[in-house]
């Protein structure tokens, strides 16, 4: 055997003790504290920079401070979306409960997000157009996406065994990921009151001062480390409820 | 790959793939309903009836704005640079209201070939800049989209 086959297998060792609850329960653990770590200091930072020391926009004034939370919180709600289909078509293929879990402890993050998405873009709405809510495109695509968050978790809750359960929601994960492009792309396909993407990949290319965009940067890194966070805290969470009656809880526990 | 796991991925797979068709046939078929608002050129070449409500969207034209001193009317042109819309408003405009800046009115082609709108709602662009750099680039010789109250005092002086 060569040095490559080897260090290849000992990757998929270390891969496949994922699946197992109790490794699980402990290595997250001691994640956890680092992911909230990283959480704090670029949020802290993120927020002053944002809130404070940013100058206030040329035309909106200080009204506009709301984007450093509406926009990282718009990417999250698809992100997340996102990466629950992926852990949903994981589970759904290899049937690992692991993935079933997160899939679907990512739900109700993802609805947060959401819900904070519209509610910010609402609250600005309303000095900025004049009005808090139209059935544009954009706003109405963002509307489903909070939807279809609430329909994943009314269709987990609905069935009795759990790991079916996670499968069927799973199924309308990967079907609801039809809408993240119809978000993303809505500004560009069709007029909508809603203004087109003000960051781009290549940041130089960015409709935004600097000053601004590194307050926002910052916040969109911190929300990754916040779901990160929060969705290994669910799953330990939801794992230890499930298997309050088998061994590895009472061993974990008692070792502790 | 197990073949269990194989049929088990092209299934779901499939699935995505058929339900990603059918609903882009869907917007393909609607686009025209899902259009939020009609610019100017839209409204002309569709040859819109008098009386029927819609959205018009475009620019304010720069020195088009003209208020009633007595009331709340105000009227201005809204252009796509192609046509221009002449557009009677009764009511209060929204603070982000300029000339330059993106507009769209909700209401009905008058018979005059005016539009007569019920409700205006300013529509913001991507563009997010500190006041001093706003400031910079118009003496550079860049026109930048100012609050209508210092485009009114622009229009009068002269630019």
């Amino acid at each position: 055997m060569s040095e490559a086959t080897t260090s290849w297998q000992r990757i998929k060792v270390w891969f496949h003790r994922w699946g197992s609850p109790a490794w699980f329960y402990a290595a997250s653990g001691h994640m956890i504290p680092w992911l909230w770590a990283g959480f704090a200091l670029l949020a802290l930072p993120g927020l002053y920079l944002g809130l404070f020391v940013a100058p206030p926009d040329y035309l909106q004034g200080d009204s506009y401070r709301i984007i450093f939370i509406h926009v990282p919180s718009a990417w999250m709600s698809m992100m997340i979306f996102a990466l629950m289909a992926i852990f949903g078509l994981i589970g759904m293929v290899w049937r690992i409960r692991l993935a079933e879990t997160m899939a679907i402890c990512s739900a109700p993050i993802g609805a947060a997000f959401t819900l904070i998405t519209l509610i910010t873009g609402s609250l600005w709405g309303k000095p900025t157009w004049g009005t808090y809510w139209q059935w544009d495109a954009r706003m109405t695509s963002e509307l489903v996406l909070l939807f279809l968050y609430v329909g994943v978790l009314a269709l987990y809750e609905s069935i009795e065994e759990p790991r079916k359960a996670a499968r069927a929601a799973s199924l309308l994960a990967l079907i609801g990921l039809v809408n993240l492009p119809i978000i993303h792309y809505s500004v560009q396909w069709w007029n909508t009151l809603h203004q087109g993407n003000t960051i781009r990949l290549n940041l130089a290319e960015s409709s935004m001062d600097t000053s601004m965009l590194v307050p926002l940067l910052l916040l969109v890194v911190a929300t990754k480390f916040y779901y990160a966070a929060v969705l290994l805290a669910r799953s330990r969470s939801m794992l230890l409820h499930q298997d309050q009656h088998k061994n590895w809880p009472r061993e974990l526990l008692v070792a502790d | 790959m197990t073949p269990t796991r194989k049929r088990r991925l092209t299934l779901f797979l499939g699935i995505l793939a058929g339900v990603s068709l059918a609903v882009g046939i869907a917007i393909y078929a609607l686009q025209d309903n899902l259009l939020y608002f009609q610019s100017p050129s839209d409204v002309i070449a569709r040859n819109i009836e008098p009386g029927q409500k819609f959205r018009l969207g475009g620019l304010v034209e720069r020195g088009s704005v003209q208020r009633d001193p007595q009331t709340l009317l105000a009227s201005f042109d809204v252009t796509d640079g192609k046509e221009t819309i002449r557009v009677e408003y009764q009511g209060i405009l929204p603070d982000l209201f300029a000339e330059g800046q993106g507009v769209i009115a909700h209401g009905r082609l008058a018979g005059s070939g005016q539009f007569v709108a019920d409700d205006v709602l300013a529509k913001h662009d991507e563009t997010y800049m500190a006041p001093e750099v706003a400031d910079a680039l118009e003496r550079a010789g860049h026109p930048v989209k100012k609050k209508l109250s210092d485009s009114e005092t622009v229009a009068s002086g002269g630019r």
